[in-house]
């Protein structure tokens, strides 16, 4: 049988729907960190999945972009956490709610 | 015809005006700022007699010089230049202007001496003559309201020239803010004018192209409005005329906007002999008669401004009766002499208007500078209670202030007898269109008769107190000597210096021989009425209907000898018996009252006089009562209270108490933690799928 668009898209619903949860029952940075990469990742599965569906190459243009702005994410987030764990030695996130560090 | 130099009346006091405010403040050299200011209005002074007695020049032919300067508005069809024109009315004012300013500015020079505001005085001084001769010169509605409102300035700049002393910047706002109610008027008439008409031009100017008529040669062949009440409210030429007159009682204070000319005495006496007395306060007087058009053919604005000059011109006498400031009397003369000028319009003798105008500027502005050279030998005291004798001290004064006091008084010889009696005569016989009854010219004609008597017996008061009787002033100098700050050196008057008496010499040969250009064909018998013939082409006739009008007046263009024959023509043995005999019977009244005056206080220089009218009948008291303090108080307990503090303020504090409020329940969301806004978020992101999805996305 061959694959079906909304395999794609449900796989890509359930990812996405796991990396919500994450970031809101998670109470450690990184792995909310790595929950907000899961739902960047599911929409890009998304993306590439019409991409094909429809025959155009603009959703993979949009993934490469989608990509980009992670990477740049994850360095400014990564530099975040390190900093906070610097003065909190702590990657609790709720301990870190009063607006400075 | 166009002739540029014309604009040079007019700029050379504004440059005058320009170097002693920008030059002469750094200089602070008396000689320069003095040569500046009196040489700019030489040169305006030369340039008018020139452009009126050249060959061609506006007071010898009926074409008017023109000078067109710039296109200032233009917006549609309505019109307005930066240009002057000169006509004879216009001539005429132009030229006594410059001269009577000229030798107030000479004067000047000697009364300012040593004051800390020398070159502002004079920048002020040289710019109320640029603005006064802008008024005049005019070609436009619009541009003689640029001068209107410029004279209007410089009035408050110079009454307010003492502004560190309350009296004076209280005096100067008051006459701004009442002259701002005749404004009012002044420019509904202007706006109507133009509606009615379609054009604020006073000179056809066919080079400039512009309209066919003018917005006075409009009315020449419309009939005479109606004299009902109700022609005032109907838009037309009465409605106009009304409006016009308003903006002329408040410039020329008139009942019941003359209460800031007694006020502006607080200025310097020149000014009051330049702005309050000889130019400013006529300038309604000119209006009305550059209108003349358009009161003739409005007979119910007629009555209303004879009624209002009557009874200011007595009105005011009275009152003149009871002052003891010796520039007080002559301000209330002055207004009862511009009801006089208001009383001849409003009866139709427009050229008797202008002729006690020029009168009035010869020796009024005697009179005024006479008191200005007497108030400066006595060490600047004004109350006559403290002078008396000082026929003695000062005798060029005194004597130049005899000839203005005998022309007030309307002696013979003497320039206002001249012109009083014209009026008079022209009142007595006034025709019939603007009045009620055919009797009612007796009435105004014996409440001007009743005034002239008045107006001697005053003035006889004024002279007696100055210049005869005891010497009071060492007297008002002991009880005095406790003061600390008093001038030091001698209490002796003195005369003036011969700046200051040149002007008034001048002024005095004026005074008694200025009259002789309007000597009436019933005194002379032969035909030497200057003014009349020279005003005549330019003033439009009272009650002349239009079609009589139109053959004497074929398209403006007058045939001198066809208007002298209709002159003669008039001139009927009974009416030139009639006015003999009115002209014997002013001579009286003015001896009567010369006589009463004496008589009453040559003895007794300081009787009482009743109190109601050395209060002024209360009228200032009345005026506070009625509308000044339910201003106040309405300002306060209202605006500021209610208004301004209830709505306005009580707006702007419960807006900032909404957004205060909202603030505060907003700032239950931001706990802090990173997992409740993450919660936040997909709530959020939850509703809009939910409504997308609910109402389907648009366009798909």
């Amino acid at each position: 049988m061959e694959p079906q668009l909304s395999w794609y898209l449900a796989l890509s619903a359930i990812l996405f729907t796991i990396g919500v949860t994450g970031v809101i029952i998670k109470r450690n940075v990184i792995a909310m960190f790595m929950c907000i990469e899961l739902m960047l990742n599911a929409v890009n599965l998304t993306f590439v999945a019409f991409a094909s569906f429809f025959q155009d190459v603009t959703g993979q243009l949009f993934v490469f972009i989608v990509m980009t702005v992670a990477a740049a994410e994850a360095a400014v987030g990564l530099g975040i956490i390190i900093a906070i764990f610097r003065n909190r030695e702590s990657l609790d996130v709720d301990e870190a709610s009063i607006l400075k560090l | 015809m166009e002739n540029n130099i014309l604009s040079l009346i007019i700029f050379a006091p504004l440059a005058g005006a320009a170097i002693n405010w920008f030059i002469g403040r750094r200089v602070r050299d008396e000689r320069f700022i003095g040569i500046v200011a009196c040489g700019s209005v030489a040169i305006s002074a030369v340039v008018a007699f020139y452009l009126a007695f050249m060959s061609g020049g506006a007071l010898r032919t009926t074409t008017p010089v023109l000078d067109h300067i710039w296109t200032w508005l233009q917006v549609g069809n309505f019109r307005a230049d930066f240009a002057l024109g000169m006509d004879r009315l216009s001539g005429t004012y132009a030229l006594f202007i410059t001269f009577v300013g000229f030798l107030i500015h000479v004067f000047a020079v000697g009364y300012m001496h040593g004051e800390a505001g020398f070159y502002r005085f004079f920048a002020c001084l040289n710019l109320f003559m640029f603005s006064m001769l802008t008024l005049v010169l005019a070609d436009n509605f619009v541009l003689m309201f640029v001068g209107w409102e410029g004279v209007g300035l410089c009035s408050y700049l110079l009454i307010g020239y003492y502004f560190d002393k309350k009296e004076a910047g209280d005096a100067a706002k008051k006459a701004f803010i009442t002259n701002r109610i005749g404004d009012w008027g002044f420019v509904l008439g202007i706006m109507l004018t133009f509606f009615v008409t379609g054009s604020v031009s006073f000179f056809a100017n066919p080079a400039a192209g512009e309209a066919a008529h003018t917005a006075l040669s409009f009315f020449r062949n419309q009939p005479v409005e109606t004299f009902t009440a109700g022609a005032i409210f109907a838009g037309g030429a009465t409605s106009i005329a009304v409006l016009l007159f308003i903006g002329a009682a408040g410039k020329s204070a008139q009942i019941p906007l003359y209460v800031w000319l007694p006020d502006a005495m607080a200025g310097p006496t020149p000014v009051s002999a330049l702005i309050h007395a000889a130019t400013m306060v006529t300038a309604g007087v000119y209006m009305i008669v550059r209108c003349s058009e358009i009161f003739v053919h409005a007979p119910t604005a007629m009555l209303i401004v004879a009624i209002i000059g009557a009874a200011t011109a007595l009105f005011a006498a009275t009152i003149g009766l009871a002052q003891n400031d010796i520039k007080k009397v002559l301000a209330y003369s002055t207004i009862s002499q511009l009801g006089y000028m208001f009383l001849a319009c409003g009866v139709g003798a427009f050229i008797p208007a202008i002729f006690h105008v020029i009168t009035h500027a010869f020796f009024k502005a005697l009179l005024f500078l006479g008191s200005g050279s007497v108030i400066h030998g006595m060490h600047h005291e004004q109350d006559m209670r403290r002078m008396g004798g000082l026929k003695k001290y000062m005798p060029i004064t005194f004597a130049t202030m005899v000839t203005g006091w005998l022309a007030i008084s309307g002696v013979p010889i003497f320039a206002g007898f001249f012109s009083k009696d014209e009026i008079l005569w022209r009142t007595w016989s006034a025709p019939a269109f603007s009045l009620p009854s055919p009797g009612f010219s007796k009435f105004l004609w014996a409440i001007g008769a009743l005034t002239a008597f008045l107006t001697a017996v005053y003035m006889t008061r004024m002279m007696v107190m100055t210049f005869w009787g005891k010497e009071r002033f060492r007297d008002a100098h002991d009880s005095k000597h406790q003061e600390p700050d008093h001038h030091h050196g001698s209490v002796e008057p003195h005369e003036s210096p011969w700046l200051m008496t040149v002007p008034l010499i001048v002024l005095a040969v004026l005074s008694t021989v200025g009259g002789f250009i309007g000597i009436p064909y019933a005194l002379s018998s032969r035909d030497i009425n200057v003014i009349e013939h020279t005003l005549e082409p330019v003033v439009a006739t009272a009650g002349a209907s239009p079609v009589a009008h139109a053959a004497v007046v074929p398209e403006g263009e007058h045939d001198a000898a066809a208007v002298t024959e209709a002159a003669h023509a008039t001139h009927s043995s009974e009416e030139l018996n009639a006015e003999r005999t009115l002209a014997g019977v002013s001579v009286l009244i003015a001896l009567l009252g010369i006589g009463a005056g004496w008589y009453m206080f040559q003895k007794r220089p300081l009787l009482q006089m009743p109190r109601l009218l050395e209060n002024k009948y209360y009228v200032d008291e009345a005026y506070d009562a009625a509308l000044i303090h339910p201003i106040e108080a309405g300002s306060r307990e209202g605006l500021w209270k209610i208004i301004d503090m209830g709505v306005i303020d009580g707006l702007l504090h419960s807006i900032g108490e909404v957004v205060q409020e909202m603030g505060r329940l907003a700032r239950y969301m931001q706990a802090g933690f990173v997992r409740g806004y993450a919660a936040i978020i997909l709530v959020g992101a939850l509703i809009l799928i939910g409504v997308f999805a609910y109402l389907g996305f648009p366009g798909v």
